[in-house]
């Protein structure tokens, strides 16, 4: 775990400029990453829905503000979540964090990388890094979530205060 | 420290948990303008300082490096803390050791002029109000300093212990150094670099040890000690001379002592076993139990004359109910209030602080257990999250401390 997570805080200063290929994204004034497409909690998590599935993960912002990544705990694979409520904790080196759920249903896949490397999170939050992929029973609240424009504005509001 | 990621980025980018945000608009929030800030508060921001609400104090909990790279930085070059928010006491008069000794477990007359130690203010039930490094300057002056959060409450305990002495004739007076801020100088490049700026020969002065002396020009008070484990320095500088010589000492390393915040200083401490105040020492806790019996000198044990000494020497003698121990662990790392359960499961204490070791990559946790199961070995659970996770109590410090001894 260590090693890699040595090789994350390299991964992380390179960030930006791996994402430069990238043709929809958005840089907010704090510097993190906003992908275009993707649907944010204002607790800074993400979903990706792709057909029957959401995958959820937390974004740059958030891991930026945490730091290192050194633990992950998550659910397991058929248990439920529901929208705004916690379903797993990140340790950084300083702190715990709930993780909130975004949307509610039932989790179809864990990614059990995350246990192993920790420092996913940190080097790819929103690939490599992500957490949980769900099967949305209420997809309605997927309209709640902020998009991109809207969640930059709100990290931006952040590094201001 | 738990909350959600919004707490979390709302800590770190120094805004206050804020009931009602609509009232108080994007203006600047009061409770930040009622934060007392350094004279170096500029330098940190300049130099990226995340600043944070700490004692009353705007702090930087961590500059643009990690707070792992930092932790690890401080051991392999070295770190520069604004520690300024701690308070620095000076007691003097003729009967200054006297009126000490009541208040602290020190053997504070039989430190030699010019050297200190760690030592604990206790209560008359043998509790502690605070630690502090007691320095003996001479006879008759005695440099004190305590923790920024208990300043209000340690102050108010001196001084009315300071009206009786005096009311029967007791010689002593205080000076709260208010016109002085304070550096800590960490790691194995402190003193070399220190050693630029001063022509005292710093090669002479050990672990514990009291100077006043020039530092870049300035009258300073310097101690040979340290929060980190690794040799180093606390400089007490007048204030109008801090910046200059915080930019001094960064320019003399050449970059390789690197600003560090309250975040590296925690892990840093925790990596050296060493107590925080408010966690793993409280007002309930005896410096027996936190483990500090060797900091009470042995004419104290065999004369008293402390408050709660009592106490304190009917623990020596039958040995105390519960100990602090440090921890290895599995899985998440424990936090304070974690609960700790011998292998049955069953309640045997609990952890005041842990986190993830920067220097040695896995878990360290300290805490307090029943006696019985102190000992170096012993297998514990530590539950997290309503899981239980494997945890064995360990040697303390973590990191082999580098304190400069003869």
């Amino acid at each position: 775990m260590a090693l890699r997570m040595w090789a994350s805080s390299t991964a992380n200063a390179l960030r930006v400029s791996s994402t430069v290929s990238r043709t929809n994204f958005s840089l907010s004034r704090c510097f993190s990453t906003v992908l275009e497409g993707l649907k944010y909690a204002s607790s800074h998590e993400w979903v990706k829905h792709e057909g029957s599935v959401a995958t959820i993960g937390i974004t740059d912002h958030a891991q930026d503000h945490l730091g290192e990544v050194v633990f992950v705990d998550l659910p397991d694979s058929g248990t439920s979540v529901s929208h705004g409520s916690s379903f797993g904790a990140v340790e950084s080196v300083k702190a715990t964090s709930d993780i909130n759920s975004p949307i509610s249903g039932e989790i179809v896949e864990v990614n059990t990388k995350l246990s192993e490397t920790p420092g996913l999170i940190n080097s790819s939050p929103y690939e490599d890094g992500w957490m949980i992929k769900v099967k949305p029973s209420n997809p309605s609240e997927l309209e709640s979530l902020l998009g991109a424009k809207e969640y930059t504005k709100l990290c931006d509001e952040e590094e201001i205060h | 420290m738990r909350g959600g990621l919004w707490q979390l980025g709302q800590s770190i980018t120094r805004r206050l948990a804020q009931a009602d945000k609509k009232t108080i608009g994007r203006r600047c929030f009061a409770s930040d303008a009622d934060l007392k800030k350094t004279v170096l508060y500029d330098f940190h921001v300049v130099n990226g300082g995340k600043m944070v609400p700490f004692a009353g104090w705007s702090m930087p909990i961590q500059y643009k490096d990690s707070i792992m790279d930092s932790t690890v930085n401080c051991r392999e070059n070295g770190s520069l803390f604004d520690v300024s928010h701690m308070c620095g006491l000076s007691l003097k008069g003729k009967d200054t050791i006297p009126f000490l000794e009541k208040l602290v477990i020190a053997d504070v007359a039989g430190l030699a002029p010019g050297t200190g130690s760690l030592t604990v203010f206790t209560n008359e039930k043998g509790g502690a109000i605070d630690d502090s490094v007691v320095t003996k300057v001479t006879n008759d002056h005695i440099y004190l300093v305590v923790n920024a959060g208990c300043r209000d409450k340690d102050l108010a305990h001196i001084e009315e212990h300071m009206k009786s002495f005096k009311s029967k004739g007791g010689d002593v007076s205080w000076h709260i150094h208010d016109e002085r801020s304070l550096l800590a100088l960490q790691g194995p490049l402190a003193a070399p670099v220190l050693q630029y700026l001063t022509k005292d020969d710093l090669s002479k002065m050990y672990f514990g040890e009291f100077r006043v002396l020039d530092i870049n020009g300035a009258p300073c008070f310097l101690t040979r000690t340290g929060y980190t484990g690794e040799d180093g320095f606390e400089i007490s500088v007048p204030s109008e001379n801090a910046l200059d010589l915080a930019k001094a000492l960064l320019e003399k390393s050449e970059g390789k002592i690197r600003l560090t915040g309250l975040g590296a200083r925690d892990s840093l401490r925790l990596e050296a076993g060493l107590c925080l105040y408010g966690n793993d020492m409280e007002q309930h806790t005896t410096p027996v139990e936190a483990g500090l019996t060797w900091a009470i000198g042995k004419r104290r044990r065999a004369e008293g004359g402390f408050l709660g000494a009592e106490v304190i020497l009917k623990q020596i003698e039958e040995g105390p109910k519960i100990r602090r121990v440090g921890f290895f662990s599995s899985g998440p790392p424990p936090r304070s209030h974690s609960e700790i359960q011998d292998s049955n499961g069953q309640n045997i204490g609990e952890i005041t602080s842990g986190g993830f070791s920067p220097c040695l990559k896995k878990n360290i946790a300290m805490g307090y257990v029943k006696t019985g199961n102190h000992k170096t070995g012993t297998n514990v659970k530590i539950v997290i999250r309503g899981k239980s996770y494997d945890g064995v109590v360990t040697k303390m410090p973590f990191v082999p401390s580098k304190y400069y001894k003869p």
